[in-house]
């Protein structure tokens, strides 16, 4: 997409051939020789080696804490569809299930929603008007998640339950994703909640990723009797890969989330077709029921759901940070500006 | 000396009409504004069918600003206006029921930095063709392409490679590119803003080269920082200084004896 450019030297790198030589030295002691700076390096080293092993320890804890429960059942932990506490029975399907589905319904609602917006922001909309809305669709991602579950208990579940879901289930009905007793709490309206929260992070992204993309390709297209649709579809091929990006982002933002979904999902291990029916995500399980999980084999299923959730949202957002970043890296500093 | 005066007169007539009746573009009392900055101040200036206009000046004196109000570029720049008229071929560009696509798919325009969307050598090339609806099959849009490429003296160097990435290309070919691709929807002028600036010798040796042999077909405005450029490529030329028209003359008595001393200052050097 854009032309590959070599890194900005690093500051340690600056320090000369014999920061090359002994790159392990150098991010110890300073080249300036002051043992002052040698200590405030060593601080900083000392910080950012912090979060590794921070993110090690997360990881080592929960595989050990999971070691029972990984023994017991092995790899059809993943396909067991039970989850039955009095009897030792754990099975994770459901809740991956849930929060699969529930994520992707998500997406389904959020992302042309945002790709709207950023397209709206970046190309269509004067400064003017751009920037207090970009500010508020920004501000959305600030509310606490809890704050979204009370919103979707008493006006998002009621409003599904009257003016959506019902016209949803006439006219799809023939579909078994929309059949079944309408409740407004279940997988559908977790899904849609996911989808409120997950926009302003999708549209931030994706509104960075267009602003990245030159001038020039836009001039060259209007150059040549392009319209503003035409141009648009220009800049968002250039983007592709940032926008992809920014999607995986909030899926991972989706995969992850608790509070809201655990409100309104109606917290009920099943698998059931209809998307009315409620659900179970892995995280609300979690949240749900670790302070009353007795029974070692009970603790240790929780944490391995939470060990594969923690691998998959790790997954996820590494993915996505590595394609914003391909595109935006051209311009960093103003990309990420917001 | 009554006689001669008439004589003159008659001359300087028939020249003016004869100018008139052959201009493509006519700019009238153009002024332009980037917000409260006035950037261009009464222009006046008429651009013949098929020959080469070279604008120069020192930077910031609004030639590449005069050049993108012919295609109204500047439009998508933000608070900018426009006063006066640009008619080419007798229609004012600014009217209100001006079709700004239309108009942008006749004027073509190439680029300082080379812009070459990140699609295959053959797409960029038929971008114009495909969003204009110019072929009505895919032979056709290949035989374009083709035409286009051999226009911009590139398909001998791209003829095997067609599906491969444009940008993959080296700078002066990506250039070529550019002109390529503005060429392959036939437009009936070609801007060029500094076309050659980011490139080395012999790759502007070889625009140079296209922009003497495009003019048979097109209308060529070309601004460019290199007073040689616009000696060796252009008919004629016309110097600004800080957003105001010095002198438009033939480029020939521009180089060797121009009507104005701040002309003469410019291109020999004593500022700028």
């Amino acid at each position: 997409m854009i032309a590959p450019q070599l890194e900005r030297p690093s500051p340690a790198s600056e320090y000369g051939a014999r920061a090359r030589r002994a790159p392990w030295r150098s991010l110890l002691f300073s080249a300036t020789g002051s043992k002052g700076d040698t200590i405030f390096r060593a601080i900083l080293f000392g910080v950012a080696l912090l979060v590794l092993l921070l993110v090690a320890s997360m990881v080592a804890a929960m595989a050990s804490n999971s070691m029972l429960s990984i023994r017991e059942f092995g790899f059809s932990f993943l396909l067991g569809r039970n989850w039955n506490p009095i009897k030792d029975d754990f099975g994770a399907l459901p809740f991956i299930y849930g929060t699969v589905v529930s994520s992707l319904i998500a997406l389904l609602i959020a992302v042309p929603l945002s790709l709207g917006i950023a397209i709206f922001l970046v190309e269509q909309a004067p400064a003017r008007i751009s920037r207090p809305v970009a500010f508020l669709v920004e501000m959305l991602a600030a509310i606490p998640s809890v704050v979204y579950g009370l919103w979707g208990i008493f006006v998002l579940a009621p409003f599904m339950r009257e003016y959506i879901e019902p016209p949803l289930a006439r006219v799809f009905g023939w579909l078994p994703l929309f059949q079944g007793t309408i409740t407004g709490i279940g997988l559908f309206t977790g899904g849609v909640i996911l989808a409120i929260m997950i926009t302003p992070i999708i549209s931030a992204v994706v509104r960075d990723v267009l602003a990245a993309v030159p001038v020039s390709q836009r001039e060259a297209a209007l150059a040549l009797g392009a319209t503003r649709w035409e141009t648009t579809r220009v800049v968002l091929a250039n983007a592709a890969s940032g926008i992809a990006g920014a999607i995986i982002l909030g899926l991972g933002r989706a995969i992850g989330e608790t509070m809201a979904v655990t409100m309104v999902i109606g917290n009920r291990p099943q698998i059931s077709a209809s998307l009315f029916e409620p659900s179970y995500t892995i995280a609300s399980v979690i949240a749900n029921e670790f302070t009353e999980a007795t029974g070692d084999l009970y603790l240790s299923a929780l944490v391995e759901i939470g060990l594969i959730l923690f691998l998959v949202t790790f997954i996820v957002n590494a993915v996505a940070k590595l394609l914003v970043w391909s595109v935006t890296r051209g311009t960093s500093g103003t990309a990420r500006a917001a | 000396m009554e006689m001669s005066i008439a004589v003159e007169r008659r001359r300087e007539a028939e020249e003016s009409l004869a100018e008139a009746s052959a201009s493509k573009i006519k700019i009238r009392a153009l002024n332009f504004f980037y917000g409260r900055t006035q950037a261009l101040y009464n222009i006046v200036m008429d651009i013949p069918e098929r020959v080469v206009m070279a604008f120069i000046g020192p930077s910031g004196c609004g030639k590449s600003t005069l050049l993108r109000t012919l295609n109204r570029m500047n439009d998508t720049i933000h608070g900018t206006r426009v006063e006066g008229r640009v008619e080419i071929d007798g229609r004012d560009i600014y009217a209100p029921d001006t079709d700004v696509v239309e108009l942008r798919r006749k004027v073509g325009m190439v680029f300082q930095k080379s812009n070459p969307f990140p699609k295959s050598i053959f797409d960029n090339v038929a971008y114009g063709l495909r969003i204009n609806r110019l072929t009505e099959s895919k032979a056709e849009l290949q035989e374009r392409v083709e035409e286009a490429l051999t226009d911009a003296a590139l398909w001998p160097e791209v003829k095997d490679r067609l599906k491969s990435s444009a940008l993959g290309l080296s700078g002066g070919q990506q250039q070529r590119l550019c002109i390529a691709r503005a060429l392959a929807v036939k437009p009936e002028v070609l801007l060029m803003d500094e076309p050659a600036s980011a490139l080395d010798p012999i790759a502007t040796q070889k625009i140079e080269e296209l922009v003497v042999e495009l003019k048979k077909q097109y209308t060529i405005v070309i601004v460019t920082h290199n007073m040689q450029q616009a000696a060796r490529v252009s008919d004629r030329t016309a110097f600004f200084w800080l957003g105001k028209l010095i002198e438009v003359n033939t480029t020939e008595r521009m180089f060797t004896n121009p009507d104005e001393k701040l002309t003469e200052d410019y291109i020999t050097g004593r500022f700028g």
